[in-house]
C-alpha cells in the first residue's frame, strides 16, 4: 500500500515525540504545577488518575481522575505542546472528588494530577501512557 | 484471606501426598521410550474441582509439528525467570533429559529428529480424548478455551471462523475469552457469540464509546462444581485495537484494567464464589504483574504469549498456569477447595502426541466435514522444503525469511517487513510445502502485501517502536508479539537500552552500506494495520516464490545481532 505522506507524517510525529521521552515532566509542565499550587510543597498520594497503560487512540485518550475531599484537580499532559489539559473545581456540594475526559496525546508521556485539597494543601501522582506505531500482535 | 505463608503450608503438604504436578512421573515414564496414552493422561483425580485449559489453538483442528522457541528474553524483573528460559536451559529446570519426549514438546533443540521419531502433535480429535478422559474421572470438569481459536488456518478464514465454531462447540466448552476472534469484525464476532452454547467472557472488553462494560461480552460466570461456588473471570487481550486493526471493531475498547478486574474479583467474593478462575488472552508477564496487584484470583490461566509449562507459578496466593499453543497442550488442574478456600492443587500439562493419542472418531469426522469442501485447494503440494521451517523465537524464524524473501523478490523490495507474531506451525525438511502450510502461518483478514517507500529514519522508528512492545522492562507496556521480522536489513539490538536508543547499525544487506537516514528505501510488508492497505494477498506472494523456487533453501539468518541480555 502507499502510505498517504500525511499518515507517514502523522505517524513519523508520534513517534518522533516518544524519543523525546527521558525528560519526563518537561518545564513548561512545571510552569503550570506551580502556577496551581502557588509554589507550596506537593506530596504524594490521595489522589488517583485513572488511563490505559497504551492508549487505543492516541487523538482522544479517556482518563479519569479522583481525589477524595479535594477543592480542586489539574491534569496536565506534560509531553503534549501546551500541556495544560484541565482544572476541575469541586463545590461544597460535589458528590465525588472524581472526573474523567478524553485528551489528545502528543505521543508517548506522563499524564500529572495535582489536587488541591480541602486544608489548602497539594498532593500529585503521575501514570504513564504510550502512544505507538502498533501492530505485531502475537 | 489467608495468608501466604499459610497458603503455602497447605501446598506443600498437599504435594508432599501426591505430587506437585504429576510432571516429574511423566517425564521419566517418557524417557523410558515407553510412551503410551494411558501414560500421557494418567492423573490421580484430586480435590473436587477439576479445570481443563486450552489456549491459543489458532484454528490448527489436525496434527503439526511446532517446534518451542531458541530465544525468548526477559526483561527487568523477568529476566532468566520463566517462560524466559528456552533449550538446555529449560530441561535442566524442570529435570527433562536430553532426546526425551519431554524435550521434544517442550524445547527447541534437535527438533527435526526428535520430530521424526515422535511425530506430530495436537489435533482436535485427538484433545477430544484427553478431555473425554479427564470428564470420566470428573464428570463436571470446566473446559475452559482461552482464545485465539478462531483464527489461523485456510478452513478458517474461508468459513469466518466457522470451522472451529463447530469443532469446538463439539468439545463442549464452559467458557472462553477473545484476541484474534475480533479480526473476523465485530459483526461477524456478534453473530457467533450470540449463537454461543457457553459464556463469552471479558471484563474489560468495553463500549469504546461509553466507556463501559458491553452487553455481549459478560465480566464473569459462575458454576457450582463439586459443590463449590465457582467464578470464571474472563480477561482478553489488552491491546487488541493497537496490536489488531482497530477499525475492524471499533466498538469495543479493550486495556488491562487491573482495577476493574479488582472489582470484579470483590464482587463474585462477595456473592459467595469460593474459587476465583481467571481466563485470561494477558500473555504470561502481564498476568504475572496482574496477579501481583489484583488480590483473590486463585488461578489464572495465561494465553496469549504461547508458553507451555510443566508446573504452574506461584505469584502471592496466585497459580498462573501456561498451556502452550496450537492445540499441541491440554492443561488438567485439580483443586481442593473446603470451607470457602482453596486448599491444594494439583496440575498436570498434557503434551497431545498425536501418534500415541487415540483420535476422538465423533470429533475427526466432524473436522473433516468441515475441511471436506476445501479438501483440492488445501492439499494442493506448492513446493518442497531443504530446510526445517518454523516461526517462534523473539527475532526473524525460517518461516519469517522465506516470507521475507518472497515479499522482496515478488514485490521488488530492498527491505521487508513481517509481523512477528507467533502462530504457525513448522514444516520439517523434506517436506511437502502444500497451501495449506502457507496459510497457517499466513492466513488473517488483513492479509494484503503493501509495497511503500520509507525514509531509513522512519524505518529504525518502526523498528524502535515495536522492539519496546517486546522489550520494555515493564510487562503492562508490552503487547505480546515478538519483534517485526526483516529482510533485507540486518541491525544489532541493545535490548538493556531503553526506546530510541536500542537499534544500532542499521544495514542494507544487498549492498551492505549503513542506512541513510535521509534516503527513501522501497519497503514490502504485510499485515498492516491501517485500513485501506492495497496490494495482492501474503499467501499469492509466498505461493508464486515457493512455486519459482520448486525446493526451498532457507540460509541461516545471522543479520540480526542482540546485545545487553
Amino acid at each position: 500500500m502507499e502510505f498517504s505522506r500525511r499518515e507517514t507524517i502523522a505517524l513519523g510525529l508520534g513517534a518522533a515525540a516518544l524519543t523525546f521521552m527521558p525528560f519526563r515532566v518537561e518545564a513548561a509542565a512545571e510552569e503550570v504545577i506551580s502556577a496551581f499550587t502557588g509554589g507550596a510543597d506537593v506530596g504524594e498520594g490521595g489522589v488517583t488518575i485513572t488511563a490505559p497503560e497504551i492508549a487505543e487512540n492516541g487523538n482522544t485518550v479517556p482518563i479519569g481522575v479522583a481525589a477524595p475531599g479535594a477543592a480542586a484537580i489539574l491534569i496536565i499532559a506534560t509531553g503534549n505542546p501546551v500541556p495544560n489539559v484541565a482544572t476541575f473545581n469541586f463545590g461544597e456540594l460535589a458528590g465525588a472528588q472524581s472526573a474523567s475526559t478524553r485528551i489528545r496525546l502528543a505521543g508517548t508521556q506522563d499524564i500529572v494530577a495535582v489536587a488541591k485539597m480541602a486544608d489548602g494543601s497539594f498532593v500529585r501522582t503521575s501514570a504513564a501512557v504510550k502512544v505507538t506505531i502498533g501492530g505485531c500482535g502475537g | 484471606m489467608i495468608s501466604r505463608r499459610d497458603f503455602l503450608q497447605v501446598s506443600m503438604a498437599t504435594s508432599a501426598l501426591v505430587g506437585a504436578s504429576g510432571f516429574g512421573n511423566w517425564a521419566r515414564l517418557a524417557a523410558q521410550q515407553a510412551l503410551t496414552q494411558d501414560q500421557l493422561l494418567d492423573f490421580d483425580t484430586f480435590g473436587n474441582v477439576s479445570l481443563i485449559h486450552i489456549t491459543d489453538i489458532h484454528a490448527q483442528l489436525k496434527p503439526i509439528y511446532f517446534r518451542e522457541p531458541s530465544i525468548n528474553l526477559g526483561i527487568g524483573d523477568a529476566k532468566g525467570q520463566v517462560p524466559h528460559v528456552t533449550g538446555a536451559d529449560f530441561r535442566r529446570l524442570y529435570g527433562i533429559e536430553d532426546g526425551s519426549p519431554s524435550a521434544y514438546a517442550l524445547t527447541y533443540s534437535d527438533f527435526t529428529s526428535l520430530a521424526q521419531t515422535y511425530g506430530r502433535v495436537g489435533g482436535l480429535d485427538r484433545v477430544s480424548t484427553v478431555i473425554n478422559s479427564i470428564r470420566a474421572d470428573r464428570p463436571d470438569a470446566l473446559l475452559l478455551d482461552g482464545g485465539d481459536t478462531w483464527h489461523g488456518s485456510y478452513t478458517c478464514l474461508k468459513t469466518a471462523g466457522q470451522d472451529m465454531v463447530n469443532v469446538m462447540n463439539g468439545l463442549k466448552p464452559d467458557a472462553m475469552t477473545f484476541h484474534w476472534e475480533f479480526t473476523l469484525g465485530s459483526d461477524r464476532v456478534a453473530e457467533i457469540v450470540e449463537g454461543l452454547p457457553f459464556a463469552a467472557l471479558g471484563q474489560n472488553i468495553f463500549d469504546a464509546e461509553w466507556d463501559e462494560p458491553t452487553e455481549l461480552f459478560k465480566p464473569y460466570k459462575f458454576f457450582e462444581r463439586g459443590g463449590v461456588k465457582v467464578a470464571v473471570i474472563g480477561q482478553a487481550f489488552p491491546y487488541m485495537p493497537i496490536a489488531n486493526p482497530g477499525w475492524m471493531f471499533p466498538e469495543y475498547s479493550f486495556g488491562i484494567r487491573d482495577q476493574n478486574m479488582q472489582k470484579m474479583v470483590d464482587e463474585v467474593r462477595g456473592m459467595g464464589a469460593e474459587l476465583v478462575v481467571c481466563l485470561s488472552h494477558n500473555g504470561f508477564d502481564v498476568d504475572k504483574k496482574m496477579a501481583g496487584r489484583v488480590s483473590g484470583i486463585d488461578v489464572i490461566l495465561a494465553g496469549h504469549t504461547h508458553d507451555a509449562l510443566p508446573e504452574p507459578v506461584l505469584v502471592g496466593t496466585t497459580h498462573i498456569i501456561a498451556s502452550g499453543s496450537n492445540g499441541k497442550f491440554v492443561s488438567r488442574i485439580d483443586l481442593d477447595v473446603r470451607d470457602g478456600r482453596m486448599m491444594g492443587i494439583k496440575h498436570k500439562l498434557i503434551p497431545v502426541f498425536s501418534d500415541v493419542i487415540a483420535p476422538d472418531p465423533v470429533i475427526t469426522k466432524l473436522i473433516d466435514d468441515q475441511r471436506a469442501p476445501y479438501k483440492t485447494e488445501l492439499s494442493e503440494v506448492i513446493g518442497q522444503t531443504d530446510t526445517l521451517l518454523y516461526r517462534r523465537g523473539n527475532f526473524n524464524g525460517t518461516w519469517d525469511d522465506l516470507i521475507c524473501d518472497a515479499l522482496i523478490s515478488e514485490r521488488e523490495a530492498d527491505i521487508a517487513l513481517s509481523p512477528g507474531v507467533r502462530w504457525g506451525p513448522s514444516i520439517l525438511p523434506g517436506q511437502d510445502i502444500t497451501r495449506e502450510d502457507i496459510f497457517n502461518v499466513t492466513s488473517m483478514t488483513y492479509g494484503k502485501a503493501y509495497r511503500t517507500e520509507m525514509t531509513g529514519e522512519f524505518i529504525k522508528i518502526i523498528l524502535e517502536d515495536v522492539g519496546d512492545n517486546l522489550l520494555n522492562p515493564d510487562p503492562y507496556y508490552q503487547q505480546g508479539g515478538d519483534m517485526v521480522r526483516t529482510g533485507g536489513l540486518g541491525y544489532r539490538i541493545d535490548v538493556s537500552k531503553p526506546q530510541g536508543e536500542r537499534i544500532t547499525d542499521l544495514t542494507l544487506l544487498k549492498t551492505g552500506e549503513k542506512l541513510d537516514p535521509a534516503k527513501t528505501y522501497m519497503v514490502a510488508g504485510w499485515a498492516s494495520v491501517n485500513e485501506d492497505t492495497e496490494g495482492p494477498q501474503i499467501w499469492d506472494v509466498v505461493e508464486d516464490h515457493i512455486r519459482k523456487q520448486g525446493t526451498v533453501t532457507v540460509a541461516p539468518n545471522n543479520s540480526v545481532e542482540v546485545i545487553g541480555t
